[in-house]
């Protein structure tokens, strides 16, 4: 009986009690839809963990496939009436079946080696940058690309390499401001979260983040040693890890005196977001980490908070936005990314059917569960299609990658891009002479 | 089961799917009530050949099959409470035809009735039937379980709107019930037999539904009252004034002290009870009824009656409405949700009786529903794992349903029978109207193989809500 108890309070059992198994999460639910059983639906995961913690199975292993398949991207904590915290759920889950779970070497090291060595690294991150850089301009890309030896890299890896950003060199690497000031009367101090995967593979989005909070009139403040937001990790159960990184993140945050603490990215917006609810087991933490948490806020609040950007004359086209799950279900951040989308002339706003439905990118979900996630990203391109638009804007790395990956599977590339919001909207306020395409 | 009869089946199931993992077996032991069934199969199909098959294997086996459509069921429709197959028939949703000039929908079991609604709406005609789950619910599970929603008040149930069905027999034979027509009285009608006995008698394959042109106008009144029993004085007094709104809906005071407490909409706690009313049919008309409604409202002892003129305005005073569920559902974890029904003249009786009961259980009772049609939802804030708390929730639920009937109304008025309420059937239909009922599933389905356990009650069986 004991084990029981504790099993239950490892599962998070008390918080599936909110859940009265109406159903309302299986249309927003992009595995139920594609993989069409109840086993991969919000509903069937939580009653899963219900079932152990009822002792009804004993067998904890009934967890890792259905959790493992599920992108997190909380569609159905929107779509909940009475407000179950399946994301808590979910990373207890997963915790639990890490805890007991021999993953196979090549899995194991592609985790491992991402989640602890890789992500919270700045020079490994750096260095990646680097790597990306140098493997571009030295024509090993192109070569490769020509043997189709791509296509033989582990995990489908490959795919993902068709579709990495242009690289930047070293030298413009390095050269990332301290501090910039506000043009203009200055309307709010904020410190910049430059993020793990934007810093290293889209260093240019967070440039030019920086450039627009100064335009619309903050002063930013790029605060040294911040590290990753711990998402990633939190996502495939190492609550531990991601603890820690928080933590970093609390005492590197709390030194400077900010209105706002500034992200572009959905996914690490959200956990940003989360920090209290992270360490809220911690008395020491929970209070410091919701200082933070108050003040995190996504760049498209604030630059629509500033007023929005005054536009250059910017060339027509039809667009359409891929939500990121986490800045909509999560951080509650709708209106203020389409206001600005809709304030650019000469642009035509399309809303794409599911618009609100992940794209299959989910972390590192893509990589580690790549058939799952092509299912649903061709599910998407089905939809992107259907809006005959010629650019598909986000606002989160992972969505945008593959966002990018779904344009060169439907080949495409030749007719349609996807770019960050800020991408977008520096070249409507003309901050960048050409329309960029990768 | 044995594997040899699993190995048969997987033989038979060709186009769907079978799944016997522990995880997807647990995965489908549930619906939107009470209890944990697990099966020993699950079979998802696609194919109506296959079902017939497959049907005709349990039945030579005396294997149980249990339909189900995406379990949003209140009553246990879904549950495989004596185990063997779970017939999962929400992928079998490809065919939704709508022909204008029958004035028909022609549709198989796992197309979602909201599609139905959309697919209807987009050529100027309406499938009335609006349970409140329709994104979720299957059209199969709607006919099964014969559900209603709001607008029965009007326009009735599912029943009203379906004029013909193919069925696979508890035998594995293919039937078509039915046809076309609106007009159809060839032999008995097995059709409606069909609607509404939970998956008991035949699998539902195809549906031919009646459709009707939508309305072009609605308004919407909504009124406070200081009593309770005042507002249900309203109810009946508006349904004998010549008037005869599309929804009608009751929210007491314990309901909307939850929907301030969950999400502030402005509503009047210190009140006993809210109505909304909607109108639809000619712009004219309806007009002129939100005005008469009002003035009735007022009649009665309304202290405020509205009637918002804005879309925006409309959608806020019924948004109120649809957050009755999720609201209360903080208050405790266990919801028990009942649907006992009475003849519309005797609402108010009814809305006493309920308060009589909450006070002498002392159970948390919030009233809320479809006032218009006597179908109020009592449901019952309660704790599952409080034993002595589950306990006086059963003798309140039991003191429901014989006040509903001793009102000359019934059990169920749209979630059906199922597990819980099957101990109560004698009570409404007598023991021997409810053995004509027993009569009729031992002629359709003599070795009781499709959905055992529902309806009936096993001998000795007794409401039990405790685990």
């Amino acid at each position: 009986m004991t084990n029981l108890k504790e099993l239950r309070k490892e599962l998070k059992y008390d918080k599936t009690n909110s859940c009265v198994q109406c159903g309302y999460c299986l249309p927003v639910c992009p595995t139920y839809l594609t993989m069409g059983k109840e086993t991969h639906s919000p509903r069937g995961r939580i009653n899963l963990v219900k079932m152990l913690g009822e002792g009804r199975t004993s067998d904890i292993s009934v967890l890792e496939e259905p959790m493992n398949l599920c992108l997190g991207c909380r569609a159905c904590e929107t779509a909940c009436p009475t407000g179950v915290e399946y994301g808590s759920i979910l990373e207890a889950a997963r915790a639990a079946v890490n805890r007991r779970k021999k993953y196979s070497f090549p899995l194991r090291t592609v985790r491992n080696v991402l989640l602890k060595k890789v992500f919270p690294s700045k020079k490994a991150m750096n260095f990646m940058g680097h790597a990306m850089w140098l493997y571009e301009k030295s024509g090993i890309q192109a070569t490769l690309r020509k043997t189709r030896l791509t296509t033989k890299l582990p995990y489908h890896l490959g795919s993902f390499e068709a579709i990495t950003s242009k690289a930047i060199s070293p030298v413009e690497r390095a050269n990332f401001p301290s501090r910039v000031a506000a043009r203009g009367t200055k309307k709010y101090t904020v410190a910049f979260f430059t993020g793990c995967v934007m810093d290293a593979m889209f260093r240019k989005i967070n440039q030019l983040s920086i450039q627009l909070l100064a335009e619309v009139g903050c002063e930013v403040i790029v605060v040294e040693n911040q590290t990753c937001c711990g998402a990633l990790h939190a996502h495939a159960g190492e609550v531990g890890e991601s603890k820690k990184l928080a933590k970093k993140n609390i005492m590197v945050f709390e030194q400077e005196d900010v209105d706002f603490i500034v992200n572009n990215a959905g996914g690490c917006g959200a956990m940003l977001n989360e920090y209290d609810h992270l360490l809220e087991e911690e008395p020491e933490w929970f209070e410091r980490a919701k200082k933070i948490t108050e003040k995190s806020k996504d760049i498209s609040q604030i630059i629509a908070w500033c007023g929005g950007i005054s536009t250059k004359n910017h060339t027509a086209e039809r667009v359409t936005y891929q939500h990121s799950c986490h800045m909509t279900n999560v951080q509650k951040v709708i209106k203020e990314p389409l206001e600005l989308i809709k304030s650019v002339p000469h642009s035509e706003y399309i809303e794409m059917k599911e618009a609100e439905m992940c794209c299959g990118s989910a972390g590192i979900y893509n990589i580690v569960n790549y058939e799952a996630s092509m299912e649903i990203l061709d599910r998407k391109m089905e939809h992107i299609k259907e809006t005959s638009t010629t650019t598909i804007i986000t606002t989160n790395p992972g969505c945008l990658l593959q966002m990018k990956l779904g344009i060169e599977r439907e080949q495409l590339s030749s007719q349609m891009r996807a770019v960050h919001l800020i991408e977008y909207l520096a070249e409507a306020a003309g901050l960048v002479n050409t329309r960029i395409i990768d | 089961m044995e594997r040899q009869q699993i190995e048969e089946v997987q033989k038979i199931t060709i186009k769907g799917r079978v799944f016997e993992e522990q995880s997807d077996l647990l995965s489908y032991s549930f619906d939107g009530s009470f209890g944990t069934y697990v099966p020993e199969l699950v079979v998802q199909a696609k194919d109506t050949q296959e079902i017939a098959e497959l049907v005709k294997f349990a039945n030579q086996e005396k294997l149980p099959i249990t339909p189900r459509g995406q379990a949003t069921c209140l009553s246990g429709g879904p549950l495989p409470v004596k185990g063997g197959i779970v017939l999962d028939l929400s992928k079998m949703n490809e065919l939704l035809e709508v022909d204008v000039e029958d004035l028909v929908a022609i549709v198989s079991p796992g197309v979602l009735t909201a599609d139905i609604h959309k697919a209807a709406e987009k050529v100027g005609l309406m499938y009335p039937p609006d349970p409140s789950s329709s994104h979720v619910s299957t059209i199969g599970g709607n006919l099964a379980e014969n559900s209603g929603g709001p607008r029965g008040l009007k326009y009735g149930v599912t029943k009203d709107y379906v004029i013909g069905l193919e069925v696979v027999t508890p035998q594995g034979e293919i039937i078509q019930t039915g046809g076309r027509t609106v007009k159809n009285v060839t032999g008995y009608d097995l059709t409606k037999l069909i609607v509404g006995s939970e998956g008991t008698l035949g699998i539902i394959t195809k549906a031919i539904l009646r459709l009707i042109p939508k309305p072009p106008a609605s308004e919407t009144v909504m009124a406070i009252f200081d009593d309770l029993v005042d507002s249900g004085r309203a109810i009946s007094k508006i349904l004998s004034s010549g008037i005869l709104p599309a929804k009608m809906e009751l929210m007491d005071q314990a309901s909307m002290e939850a929907v301030e407490n969950y999400e502030p909409s402005g509503l009047p706690t210190d009140a006993e009870a809210m109505i909304v009313i909607e109108l639809d049919g000619h712009p004219a008309a309806v007009s002129d009824e939100a005005e008469q409604v009002s003035k009735l409202c007022q009649e009665t002892g309304a202290r405020e009656v509205r009637v918002p003129q804005t879309p925006e305005g409309k959608a806020e005073v019924w948004k109120a409405r649809k957050l009755v569920s999720p609201a209360i559902v903080r208050i405790k974890p266990t919801k028990i949700s009942e649907d006992a029904t009475v003849p519309r003249s005797k609402i108010p009786d009814m809305c006493r009786r309920l308060q009589e009961i909450k006070k002498k259980y002392n159970v948390h009772l919030v009233v809320f529903g479809h006032a218009g049609d006597g179908n109020l939802h009592p449901n019952i804030i309660a704790d599952k794992s409080d034993e002595e708390e589950m306990r006086r929730v059963e003798m309140a639920v039991t003191e429901i349903f014989e006040a509903a009937i001793e009102l000359g109304g019934t059990l169920s008025g749209e979630h059906g029978i199922g597990t819980m309420k099957a101990p109560f059937m004698e009570m409404e239909l007598g023991e021997i109207g409810l053995e004509m009922m027993k009569r009729i599933k031992q002629a359709w389905d003599p070795n009781n193989i499709l959905n055992p356990g529902k309806i009936f009650p096993e001998p000795g069986q007794r409401l039990v809500l405790r685990e």
